[in-house]
């Protein structure tokens, strides 16, 4: 057998496993895995300019392939770094191995320099996180930590490995085992059959039933299930933000997203409903609002591989955990054989009422004449790239706008910190992205507050020309803080405002990028198609957008779904 | 309610503070913790008093299964079960005390296991409410110190938690 060092097994271990990209940061604890990197070139490294921006890089590819991304780091500042990308990846339940450098285990508990304890800093925040104790175990580590990452509901997964693990001259005998066995560790693999058999009977008796669907729809690659449920039983579905794309927005049955800032159809739907099939969702506070109002009328059938997301904030009456790809299979089959049918005469009424709601119209917002409004430019984009981007976002009023006005018709097209929330997402993520899809477009729409969350990584972006586009909706304000402040205390902008913002345009050409300012609402088409039209350049596209907008609809706090403004001016 | 819930654990380092990290991230009580290695040395048995809603327990139980060193676990006052605390209990024994504590420690089924000119150190097994009321009985005033285990718990008749 091969003898290899800690750091060539870590890197062979991470070759066998088939990764082909690492983000990260090198640092003294990390330097004996950085040589290793540097002997082989299966696995690439990208150098970022800040730890956070390597998680979220890891966290874009994740999300766009369905597969866990892969962060290296070396100890304390370097790990503490990460912690945010990491609460952002758990919150979201995407896949990912972080792999921190640590002082030597000879030093540990001595505050050595550059010494964290990062188990217990990362334990609230991770799946998971291993030690490494000995050198040997580093093929079984790191492979348990890919299979805990990616398997039953996903998360990031942390690696700790003391610097005296990969010392060069001592060598070990290299296997990479092909199965991990874990005995406290069985992630369902089928729901169960009788409550499957009782939940189809349910939705074959509904007379207002509503489809709820979410992330886990698209971590569990279930779309076309969902999508072919959905169209046998013709009944109206709805998403989470998470769940963007894990059914075609633009198709009739779909009622747009639910929620805070959902549509003014889902959420009455929703209220409305007699039945409500979640499909990997969590109930979050942002959908549900207050939960003692929650659809009054409506029984629950709820589908999750994590056991522990049942129940917790609304109870679900038919619980189903197990893959929602499985689930839904054998839903679907059960729906086909059955000799009963959806209740067409009740459907009818139903569709009927939710025709009405949605002529309603509530997301809607006023064009004017000489400002740009922020959801035009949305809506323009997603026309001028045929609605197949790849979209990332920060967080906050752009965020929004980008997920009410871009249809998407595809899962893993819309990248956003749902659950953290976390500002300088996009512009790694985006990188994260282009990295593995080239020909494809990635746009980060931003604001001037989030961009400047990670903007070191336009440094990135031209050492290894990952040409996305960063649309920064810019209001010079702190835009949904601001919007709070104006709803709850009488506009007092407190600190929301932000003065002496940069020249973004200077800033991006200081990088080596191109940067483009719209502020004229008869320039953003022609300047639009010309940004696009530079397929192999990042381009900055800096637009001065109504500074007074807010995001509509917005369910009212302590309400129930139902409960929303439409407009300033507008509640029903 | 009050809940005694048992749990295999693996016996690991840092096994121990994620059960304890979880309680504190969600924000459940933990009113005792006992813990120590089986008659399999790779596992340990944890057992935790806790007490919430039925809601809040039922998460508590599946959160903790969630942890990837948790191997098994139960809540024993699901059914009958057998419940037990061990304390040990300083007293101040001087003049017609020391027969009148050795009385109440004879009810209670204690034992006095170590003896001063001033002092008895009574060892005490049950439940939580007999040593309450074994405290309750002796008087908090000639009370010198206390040391409680925490609650240690089984189920009652063949029901086994193991592997």
């Amino acid at each position: 057998m091969e003898l290899l060092s800690g750091a060539d097994m870590l890197i062979r271990s991470l070759q066998d496993e088939g990764i082909e990209y690492i983000y990260g940061y090198p640092g003294g604890a990390a330097l004996h895995i950085y040589d290793a990197l540097f002997r082989q070139d299966k696995v690439k490294h990208i150098l970022v300019r800040h730890e956070q921006a390597a998680v979220h890089m890891a966290d874009g590819y994740a999300r766009a392939t369905g597969k866990p991304g892969t962060v290296l780091v070396t100890s304390g500042p370097g790990a503490t770094n990460t912690i945010t990308g990491i609460a952002t990846a758990f919150m979201d339940s995407i896949p990912m191995v972080v792999l921190c450098g640590q002082v030597a285990s000879t030093l540990i508990g001595e505050d050595a320099f550059q010494e964290t304890d990062m188990i217990g800093v990362s334990r609230p925040v991770v799946k998971h996180n291993l030690s490494v104790r000995h050198p040997e175990e580093i093929p079984e580590v790191i492979r348990k930590a890919y299979y805990i990452a990616a398997t039953g509901r996903p998360g990031p997964v942390v690696v700790d490995i003391p610097k005296d693990m990969t010392t060069p001259n001592e060598r070990y005998e290299y296997s990479y085992p092909k199965k991990v066995k874990l005995r406290s560790y069985n992630p369902a693999v089928r729901g169960h059959a009788g409550q499957i058999k009782k939940a189809v009977d349910m939705l074959m008796a509904a007379k207002r039933p509503v489809i709820y669907a979410g992330g886990g729809v698209i971590l569990g690659k279930a779309s076309s299930q969902l999508t072919e449920l959905t169209r046998t039983l013709g009944f109206p579905i709805t998403n989470t933000l998470m769940g963007i794309g894990c059914y075609p927005a633009t198709d009739k049955q779909h009622l747009g997203w639910l929620g805070m800032h959902g549509t003014y159809e889902a959420n009455m739907a929703m209220h409305h409903s007699d039945l409500i099939l979640c499909v990997g969702a969590r109930f979050d506070d942002r959908v549900t609002n207050a939960t003692e109002k929650f659809c009054p009328g409506a029984r629950i059938i709820h589908i999750d591989i994590d056991p522990a997301s049942i129940s917790k904030t609304i109870d679900a009456d038919v619980p189903i955990v197990g893959p929602v790809d499985a689930v839904l299979k054998e839903m679907l089959s059960l729906v086909k054989e059955s000799r009963d049918k959806p209740d067409a005469e009740a459907l009818a009424s139903w569709w009927k009422q939710i025709e009405e709601w949605r002529a309603f119209h509530g997301m809607r917002y006023e064009t004017s004449p000489d400002v740009i409004k922020p959801q035009e430019v949305v809506e323009m984009l997603w026309k001028l790239t045929n609605g197949d981007a790849f979209v990332t976002t920060d967080v906050g009023q752009h965020q929004m706008f980008a997920a009410q006005y871009y249809k998407f018709d595809k899962p893993n097209r819309w990248i956003n910190s749902g659950g953290l929330g976390t500002m300088g997402f996009g512009l790694p993520a985006a990188m994260g992205i282009k990295l593995t899809h080239p020909e494809d477009e990635v746009l980060c729409f931003t604001g001037e507050g989030s961009i400047q969350m990670n903007i070191q990584e336009l440094s990135t972006c031209k050492q290894y020309d990952l040409p996305v586009k960063i649309i920064n909706l810019n209001n010079q304000a702190l835009g949904m803080v601001k919007q709070w402040q104006d709803m709850n205390y009488e506009s007092r902008h407190s600190q929301s405002y932000m003065e002496s913002l940069p020249d973004f345009i200077k800033l991006a050409e200081a990088y080596g990028h191109v940067g483009v300012r719209i502020d004229r609402k008869e320039d953003l088409e022609p300047k639009l198609k010309e940004v696009l039209a530079m397929k192999d350049k990042l381009v900055f596209v800096d637009i001065y957008v109504d500074r007074f907008e807010h995001v509509y609809p917005m369910q009212v706090a302590r309400g129930s779904m139902k409960d929303m403004w439409l407009s300033k001016t507008e509640r029903v | 309610m009050r809940r005694i819930i048992s749990v295999l654990l693996e016996n690991e380092p840092g096994a121990l503070s994620r059960v304890v990290g979880l309680f504190s991230q969600r924000n459940y009580n933990i009113e005792t913790l006992t813990v120590a290695p089986t008659e399999d040395e790779t596992l340990s048995r944890l057992t935790v008093t806790t007490t919430g809603s039925d809601k809040v327990i039922e998460q508590i139980t599946k959160q903790l299964n969630k942890l990837i060193e948790v191997v098994k676990l139960v809540d024993l006052t699901e059914g009958a079960h057998i419940e037990r605390e061990l304390m040990l209990v300083k007293l101040k024994a001087t003049g017609s005390q020391r027969a009148e504590i050795k009385r109440t420690v004879d009810i209670f089924r204690g034992q006095i296991v170590d003896v001063t000119s001033s002092v008895y150190t009574v060892q005490l097994a049950g439940d939580s409410e007999k040593l309450d009321g074994f405290i309750q009985a002796v008087g908090t005033s000639g009370v010198l110190e206390v040391v409680r285990t925490g609650v240690s718990g089984i189920a009652r008749g063949e029901k086994v938690l193991s592997l």
